[in-house]
C-alpha cells in the first residue's frame, strides 16, 4: 500500500499514541472525524495497523530485568523448529523469538523479576530445552524506539 | 503497589488494549467509576504509559528486517552517545538499545529489499562513528512478538 502524507501524519501520531479519539486526530490533521475514521480504517484493513499495543512500565509492574538472549541449537536436523517454536514460545516470561540467520538461530527477548530470577528462567526453563546449544545474554540497559521511515 | 484487581485489569488491557472501561468493569465485577478511579492512579503511578499503535512494516515494503549488534570503540569516552544521536538520523533503524554484555548497542532495521539493505548499510550504518566491530542478525520469521508481560 502507498501512504500519502496525511496517512503517514496518522501513522506517526497513533505510534506516539493510539489513545487519541479520531475527533482529537482529525482536529490536528485538519481532517473531519469520518474522514479519519475511514484513514485508520483503511489503514487497518491493509494490514498496516498490525494492532495496538497496551505500553507499561515493566519496572513499576515488578519486571526489572530485560534479557536478550541468542540461541543457537545444538542438535540441527534432530531437533524440529515449529517444536521448539512453540516450547520457546509458551513460556510467559520470553516476550519475543525471532527466527534469524547468522551467529544465531533464534533471538529471545526474556523479562524477569530480577537477576536471580532470570537465572531461574534460563536454567529451568531455557536450558532444559531440547536442541539448545550455545546461549548468549546480554542484560538491557535501555530502549529507544523510533517512529522508523514514515 | 499493584493489588490483584490493578493486576487483573492490566492483563486484560495488555490482551486487548482496545477494551473500555464498562467492559473491564463487568469482567473484573467493580463499577466502572471505581474501575475508572484505577486506571487514573495506574496513569497517575506512571505505570500505565498508553497505547501505541503496531505498524507492520512489510505491508508497507519493508521486507528485510535485520538486527544488528554493535561493539563500540570505548577508548572513547563519549562513543555511546555520539554513536546513538547518529544513528538516530537514520530513518531505517527503528530500534535502539544499550546492553551490558558482549554486545554494546543494537539497532533495528528496515530495508525494502537486499539492495536497499546493502545501500543503508554502507551509506549510513557503517558510516556511523566510533564502531569498533557489526555482527548483522537477519530475521527469517517472528515467531513470538507480543511482548506482553507475564502479570
Amino acid at each position: 500500500m502507498t501512504l500519502d502524507d496525511l496517512d503517514r501524519a496518522l501513522l506517526r501520531a497513533l505510534v506516539a499514541n493510539a489513545d487519541q479519539s479520531t475527533t482529537q486526530l482529525g482536529a490536528k490533521l485538519g481532517l473531519s472525524q469520518p474522514a479519519t475514521w475511514r484513514r485508520i480504517k483503511r489503514l487497518e484493513e491493509a494490514g498496516v495497523i498490525a494492532g495496538r499495543q497496551l505500553i507499561l512500565n515493566a519496572e513499576k509492574v515488578g519486571f526489572g530485568v530485560t534479557v536478550f538472549l541468542g540461541v543457537k541449537l545444538a542438535t540441527k536436523g534432530r531437533v524440529s523448529l515449529e517444536d521448539f517454536e512453540r516450547a520457546i514460545g509458551a513460556i510467559p516470561e520470553v516476550q519475543t523469538v525471532d527466527h534469524v540467520l547468522g551467529l544465531y538461530d533464534y533471538r529471545l527477548r526474556v523479562v524477569a523479576r530480577d537477576l536471580a530470577d532470570f537465572e531461574r528462567v534460563l536454567r529451568r526453563r531455557i536450558m532444559t530445552m531440547p536442541g539448545v546449544g550455545d546461549v548468549e545474554a546480554n542484560v538491557l540497559l535501555s530502549e529507544e524506539r523510533r517512529p522508523g521511515p514514515i | 503497589m499493584l493489588d490483584d484487581i490493578d493486576r487483573r485489569l492490566l492483563r486484560l488491557m495488555q490482551s486487548d488494549p482496545t477494551s473500555g472501561v464498562p467492559e473491564l468493569a463487568r469482567v473484573v465485577g467493580l463499577t466502572p467509576a471505581r474501575v475508572g478511579r484505577r486506571l487514573d492512579r495506574l496513569r497517575e503511578d506512571q505505570v500505565l504509559r498508553g497505547t501505541q499503535a503496531r505498524i507492520n512494516w512489510p505491508a508497507l515494503g519493508y521486507a528485510v528486517a535485520v538486527s544488528l549488534r554493535i561493539t563500540l570503540d570505548k577508548t572513547v569516552s563519549n562513543a555511546f552517545d555520539e554513536f546513538i544521536s547518529a544513528a538516530r538520523d537514520v530513518p531505517e533503524v527503528i530500534e535502539i538499545q544499550t546492553f551490558l554484555g558482549r554486545v554494546d548497542v543494537r539497532l533495528s532495521l528496515i530495508a525494502k529489499d537486499m539492495p536497499d539493505y546493502q545501500r543503508i548499510y554502507r551509506a549510513r550504518i557503517l558510516t556511523l562513528p566510533h564502531i569498533a566491530d557489526i555482527e548483522a542478525l537477519m530475521t527469517v520469521a517472528t515467531v513470538k512478538s507480543d511482548e506482553s508481560l507475564p502479570l
